[in-house]
């Protein structure tokens, strides 16, 4: 499988811009961004939960970016975090009739501005004797770790902001990108924002 | 004490003031029907389980308190879908509990298995799944406390059979902890300032009333708030009877098959006091063209019907009783400080031009058709059928309709002046509403008269509940306007598919509804005249041990006036042909 697999061709719009990106550095699809807001449920840690709010996106027919669920310190709540594409309905729409859902306990919006946001992703890309170098040194200026080696290929894992997670993308995206998972962003208020 | 959950069910259900459960039994639910047996509640045996769920909503729509029903797991759950989609569209509070195979089995395919919390979470308020037997009680207080607060509606309880079987104990349910369910009760005082404010500007003001003011039991505070204001109100299909008819400042129903004050008034209004109303399309017509002069005060106890469809200038969200309330204290402390401020000669020009029209144009159909074509007796009109019934029937009648032509007439020619008087499917339209409602209607108020107004084609969808009526001797009076069509489908192709009828002819003969009714236990009554109109109607209110069924021979040609074409602007209205070319 090479860098120009069918899928990954179809998710990723062409950017056009070539790969000399810094992190940190403004992504050329700053702008679009913009578009997405983040919304943070904490849930009732409680069976059927995920399907209620997956169920409620689907059926009033909002649409999701992203999506990442886990527990919270408390164990009995989760706390999800669901990237909203606010050109599909009006974001206090989507907040309000989430908000009904007897589950869910809290309910925050987030404009990307007023959020720290992280996500993690993990890429394997083909690697060849003259391009492993390029790519491990790529990894640790983008503040990646490299989790797995293999003959043709390396495994890089990213934790960082989604932006970064998008430039490292392009960045590595020529060398060949065998298979890639990113988990969705979560988010949290910055600190001074908090309701 | 130990006791089956089962029977812990039942003991719960008691503790709610559970009074009456709609219900039919099967293998996942057997458990919870043996302690029935010993248990104050009335079961009500349907035939058919959509029946049971129609039949709780009806209930629920005249008393107020939620309904019941109980069907076992799998087609039994899947059969009572409608009923609960019906619920949720019309926020009636209704507690469905369905059995379900055996904890163990979950997940399995095994025999009459559906995951019916899942198929349901989007027709629901909530439900819940129980998996152990000492949750009964905290899960079934929940279940009645989210469906009756708030904006009501369903909820369903998921009850294995396991569960139902394993021994546990009851104790008394502690305080309902919801942590993410809070319904607002109160309105923010400085949006009630700001409404009355609005209010006190406006010239051309209407109030829009729904059937959150029914729900909240507000129509005493809104009389209040008419006789302070002296604002014209008009009154959705679901809130017909929130307000009187009678009232001179009552201008009946707006919307698809309102009259023309109603739709105009809201058209030209400057001001719309939406009080437990949500903008349906039905309503509106074409949105960006409904009411466009108007500021909107939006009064909802459910924040996500507030910007929904219109965005309001001023929003309440709030219980609609307690909302109204809040409003006349500040329009009385207004008025106080102000002197004047609530003068009525402000808006008199505009009720006097509402009444204008109401002269010019009222509802209207042929009350003097022509004898038919062959030299037979005019035909009878269904418009006429109704407005006898009304002349005939006490005041408190409750009346009852399934979904169509048949309805709209209903919704338009009856006088309602109660509330909880009128019982309809509005939100999901569910043709064959009608007979299982008005049976659920007649258990909830059995002092009261209840009337079904029926079509042939819905008659023909749960006319199996009868069977049911007459076993339990519910004597329920069914009116079938038997126009032989499925008339509303009939109307749109009449006016928009070139008179192209397309699978809508249903036979006036076949059934024959006379014989069928009497089938049932009912007595069946025929009418093909105007004069035997109203003698049917009378034989039919003194019976009072059965239920009765008069198959009226109804004019397959009439439709249903004024009719705002769908998608087009409420300015298109169009009026009866004797009214049309009238110049507005």
């Amino acid at each position: 499988m090479s860098a120009g697999s069918p899928r990954l061709a179809a998710a990723e719009p062409p950017t056009g811009s070539g790969p000399a990106l810094v992190p940190g550095s403004p992504s050329p699809r700053a702008g679009k961004r913009l578009r997405h807001h983040v919304v943070t449920l904490v849930v009732e840690n409680k069976a059927g939960v995920l399907v209620r709010v997956a169920g409620l996106f689907a059926r009033r027919g909002f649409n999701i970016f992203s999506l990442a669920v886990a527990p919270t310190h408390d164990p009995r709540l989760s706390r999800i975090s669901i990237v909203v594409d606010v050109d599909s309905a009006p974001l206090e729409q989507v907040v309000d009739q989430l908000d009904k859902l007897v589950n869910v306990v809290q309910i925050d919006e987030l404009h990307p501005l007023d959020a720290r946001e992280a996500e993690l992703l993990l890429v394997t890309v083909a690697v060849d004797g003259v391009s492993r170098s390029q790519v491990i040194q790529l990894a640790e200026i983008y503040g990646g770790k490299i989790v797995d080696v293999g003959p043709g290929a390396v495994t890089v894992r990213l934790a960082s902001a989604p932006e970064a997670l998008d430039d490292f993308e392009e960045v590595v995206r020529p060398y060949g990108i065998l298979q890639l998972q990113r988990t969705g962003r979560i988010a949290l208020p910055k600190l001074g924002y908090e309701s | 004490m130990e006791l089956t959950g089962a029977q812990s069910l039942i003991k719960s259900l008691e503790s709610q003031g559970v009074e009456v459960v709609f219900g039919l039994p099967g293998g996942a639910i057997l458990p919870v029907y043996d302690p029935i047996i010993d248990s104050s509640i009335r079961h009500i045996l349907v035939r058919h389980e959509q029946g049971a769920g129609h039949a709780a909503e009806g209930y629920a729509q005249v008393t107020g308190r939620p309904g019941v029903a109980m069907v076992t797991s799998g087609p039994g759950a899947t059969n009572i879908v409608t009923p609960l989609a019906n619920a949720f569209m019309d926020s009636t509070p209704l507690v469905v509990v369905t059995g379900q195979v055996a904890t163990q089995s979950i997940g399995t395919d095994a025999f009459q298995e559906v995951d019916i919390t899942g198929v349901t979470a989007g027709v629901t308020k909530h439900n819940w799944l129980v998996t152990n037997a000492r949750d009964i009680p905290n899960v079934v207080a929940e279940a009645f406390h989210v469906a009756t607060t708030g904006r009501p509606g369903p909820v369903l309880v998921d009850f294995p059979k396991d569960v139902a079987n394993s021994l546990t104990t009851w104790e008394e349910p502690g305080p309902v902890d919801l942590p993410g369910y809070r319904p607002p009760a109160a309105a923010d005082p400085a949006a009630i300032a700001a409404a009355a404010e609005l209010v006190l500007a406006a010239e051309r003001p209407v109030l829009y009333v729904g059937g959150g003011v029914l729900k909240a039991d507000a129509s005493a505070a809104l009389s209040r708030l008419v006789e302070l204001t002296g604002i014209p109100v008009v009154t959705t299909l679901m809130a017909r009877g929130a307000f009187p008819d009678g009232h001179r400042l009552c201008f009946g129903m707006p919307g698809m098959h309102g009259n023309f004050t109603a739709v105009t008034a809201m058209q030209r209004a400057d001001l719309l006091v939406a009080l437990g109303s949500r903008f349906d399309d039905r309503v509106t017509g074409k949105v960006s063209s409904f009411a466009p002069l108007a500021k909107v005060v939006h009064v909802d106890i459910d924040r996500a019907e507030i910007g929904k469809v219109r965005r309001p200038d001023v929003a309440v969200v709030a219980d609609c009783r307690l909302a109204i309330e809040a409003l006349l204290a500040a329009l009385r402390e207004r008025a106080a400080a102000r002197p004047g401020a609530l003068d009525p000669t402000r808006i008199a020009p505009w009720i006097a031009t509402l009444d204008e029209w109401r002269e010019r144009f009222p509802l209207a159909y042929d009350r003097a058709p022509a004898p038919d074509a062959r030299g037979g007796p005019p035909p009878l009109k269904p418009q006429y059928v109704i407005e006898q019934l009304r002349a005939a029937t006490p005041e408190d009648t409750v009346l009852v309709s399934g979904v169509g032509q048949h309805q709209m007439w209903a919704a338009q020619h009856w006088r309602f002046d109660q509330p909880r008087s009128w019982v309809n499917s509005g939100g999901l339209g569910t043709m064959g509403f009608a007979v299982p409602a008005a049976i659920g209607a007649k258990v909830g108020r059995p002092d009261r008269m209840v009337w079904a107004v029926d079509g042939d084609g819905c008659f023909q969808m749960t006319a199996q509940e009868l069977v049911t009526a007459s076993a339990e001797r519910i004597p329920v009076k069914i009116a079938i306007l038997n126009n032989a069509y499925l008339g509303m489908v009939r109307q749109w192709q009449h006016m928009f598919y070139e008179e192209r009828y397309s699978e809508v002819y249903l036979s006036p003969d076949l059934p024959d509804y006379v014989l069928w009714a009497e089938a049932m236990g009912c007595v069946g009554l025929r009418v093909t005249s105007h004069e035997e109109v109203l003698p049917a109607i009378e034989k039919a209110n003194e019976i009072d041990d059965r239920p009765v069924v008069i198959d009226f021979r109804t004019d397959s040609m009439e439709q249903v006036y004024p009719m705002v074409p769908s998608g087009l602007s409420n300015d298109e209205i169009v009026l009866h042909p004797s009214q049309q070319g009238l110049a507005r």
